[in-house]
């Protein structure tokens, strides 16, 4: 997301609006970037905000509020934030293990790292299906402790942490690498133990980019649809997430109902891009 | 000065737990599912798992997919030349926010970027009258799938070249252009050989994601099979029709796709180290 890009915009700028640039193509270039960015992502994207002001308020409050709208929000976001929550912590060890420590096949371990974002999410989604059903590899040995993972908010849990986990070991990565080993000698010297240093030393320094990290996955894991609905059993009231309810309604041809979800889902997701960008600000002032 | 270990390594109970814990981790949410996949193709044994791939519905979906990449990804290739260039080699004002919305699709639900061609080009939509006049289908077609592919896809090598440029800066292609080269010809001898690891990163997540985008295009295409089915569709309906065996097959390939794809991502962040997150 917009992470990438904290470094290159701070950079010192050049003095005034560089218009009278010796490299030619600014006009071209920004002409088809605007155009293509306008055709494919700004209007399309407009045509949704249209289609659900084509209601009257009540109506569109009833299509964005209603019960069954209202827990799959509470679905979506609820396990969005618990998959985050655990990718914070095994995903923390994870990235600390691949900094920190030497371990046979530690090579294969780090490519795998991103195999959510390479891996298409529908294959993602019936592999963990068939792992968590009842008679599979893992939920077979969950069965016995009455406990249904595949087709419960369980399994979206489970999908949703697979999709999040490379963005948190991924952000905490370089930033782990960069600590400076001098600063733990040195609380290590002052009579700090070993977990002392790590609660007061390490983990502080690693807040701002492991608040990034959550923050990602969890935007990511909202609007997933792929890898969650083969696991989640889909039953409403139960097991439905938001972007699969806007499917719904768009195949019972209710599309108000389904631009009315979309604006709910995507007013969310730039007040994420927002806060994300805040954190890295702050992140960024925190460091300099 | 050496680090004593002692203070700045976990004691040996420390490793092995921590390394107990991701190892059980990852066991469950990334490696079984790697490996169920192939193991659920072969349940019944590899003829049986070639033959699913060998159908012709499937050959329809694989070929579907290849040419949905075909188009987006040279179409991102354009597009984030074109913003990388404008962006990067540029002042003007307003440009973070510009950045910002490149990143837009980013942050949108898979779902909800099907939708919106829905509703521009759907019978109900902006112009489905009119496309309906001149009989032309993009929506539960073709171009609706391409388009979808596209915006899904949208920032991903802009996303990699904008960064990239913007720390070259312009002192080795004004030198060039001082010395009488043209605008091209500048990028050509200048520009391409310091971008070119990051776009071929680029180049090559768009293109997995290109083939393997499952939401998107599930609200375009109508599920159509032989016309509007690509791979990730296809699995999905041999998947809810209980054919495991077939279904899983067809995730195989699109499996092995993904770990061609990282092993190529592994061997180009060995060619450029990259100091920054990587990631979508």
């Amino acid at each position: 997301m917009t992470a990438t890009y904290a470094d290159s915009r701070d950079k010192p700028r050049r003095p005034l609006i560089h218009r009278r640039s010796a490299i030619p193509g600014f006009g071209i270039t920004m002409g088809l970037t605007l155009a293509s960015l306008s055709l494919i992502v700004l209007i399309p994207l407009a045509a949704v905000g249209l289609k659900a002001a084509e209601q009257s308020p009540a109506d569109f409050l009833h299509a964005a509020f209603n019960e069954r709208a209202l827990t799959a929000y509470r679905l979506s976001f609820g396990a969005a934030f618990i998959a985050a929550a655990i990718n914070g912590v095994f995903g923390l060890l994870t990235a600390w293990a691949l900094v920190r420590y030497e371990f046979p096949l530690k090579g294969l371990v780090n490519g795998l790292i991103d195999l959510p974002f390479a891996l298409p999410t529908a294959v993602a989604g019936i592999a963990l299906a068939t792992l968590y059903a009842p008679n599979g590899w893992i939920g077979s040995l969950a069965e016995p402790a009455g406990l249904k993972i595949a087709y419960t908010p369980l399994g979206v849990v489970i999908a949703l942490t697979f999709i999040g986990l490379p963005f948190i070991v991924r952000t905490l990565e370089p930033v782990m690498r960069d600590l400076s080993a001098d600063v733990e000698e040195a609380a290590a010297s002052l009579g700090a133990g070993r977990l002392d240093t790590i609660a007061r030393v390490v983990l502080p320094a690693l807040a701002p980019a492991w608040l990034t990290g959550f923050a990602l996955a969890f935007a990511r894991a909202v609007g997933e649809y792929g890898s969650v609905i083969f696991i989640a059993g889909n039953m409403p009231y139960k097991s439905e997430i938001a972007p699969l309810l806007i499917v719904i309604e768009l195949e019972q041809y209710d599309y108000a109902g389904a631009a009315t979800i979309a604006v709910v889902m995507l007013v969310v997701s730039f007040a994420m891009l927002f806060v994300i960008n805040a954190v890295q600000a702050w992140a960024r002032r925190l460091s300099a | 000065m050496s680090r004593s270990p002692d203070t700045t390594t976990d004691p040996l109970w420390a490793r092995i737990v921590v390394l107990a814990l991701v190892a059980v981790f990852l066991a469950g949410v990334l490696i079984l599912p790697l490996v169920s996949v192939f193991f659920e193709a072969l349940r019944k044994g590899l003829p049986a798992a070639l033959e699913a791939i060998a159908t012709e519905d499937a050959r329809a979906a694989i070929k579907l997919t290849l040419l949905t990449a075909a188009i987006a990804v040279p179409f991102n290739v354009a597009f984030g030349l074109c913003a990388s260039w404008a962006v990067a080699k540029f002042q003007f004002p307003g440009k973070p926010f510009l950045i910002t919305l490149i990143d837009l699709p980013f942050s949108v639900s898979p779902v909800v970027a099907g939708l919106i061609y829905v509703l521009v080009f759907g019978a109900q939509g902006w112009f489905g009258p009119w496309l309906l006049d001149h009989d032309i289908k993009i929506v539960f077609a073709v171009p609706g799938i391409v388009l979808a592919t596209i915006f899904v896809t949208f920032p991903f090598v802009a996303r990699e070249l904008i960064p990239l440029m913007q720390e070259q800066g312009v002192d080795e292609e004004e030198a060039a252009i001082s010395l009488g080269a043209s605008g091209l010809r500048a990028f050509w001898s200048v520009t391409a050989p310091n971008i070119r690891w990051g776009l071929l990163y680029g180049v090559l997540l768009c293109n997995a994601r290109a083939m393997g985008e499952f939401g998107a295009v599930s609200v375009v295409s109508g599920h159509i099979r032989g016309l509007t089915n690509t791979m990730p569709l296809h699995v999905e309906i041999l998947y809810n029709e209980y054919d495991y065996v077939g279904a899983f097959a067809v995730a195989a390939l699109l499996c092995f796709l993904a770990v061609v794809t990282l092993v190529l991502k592994s061997v180009l962040e060995i060619a450029q180290p990259r100091s920054r997150a990587g990631g979508h």
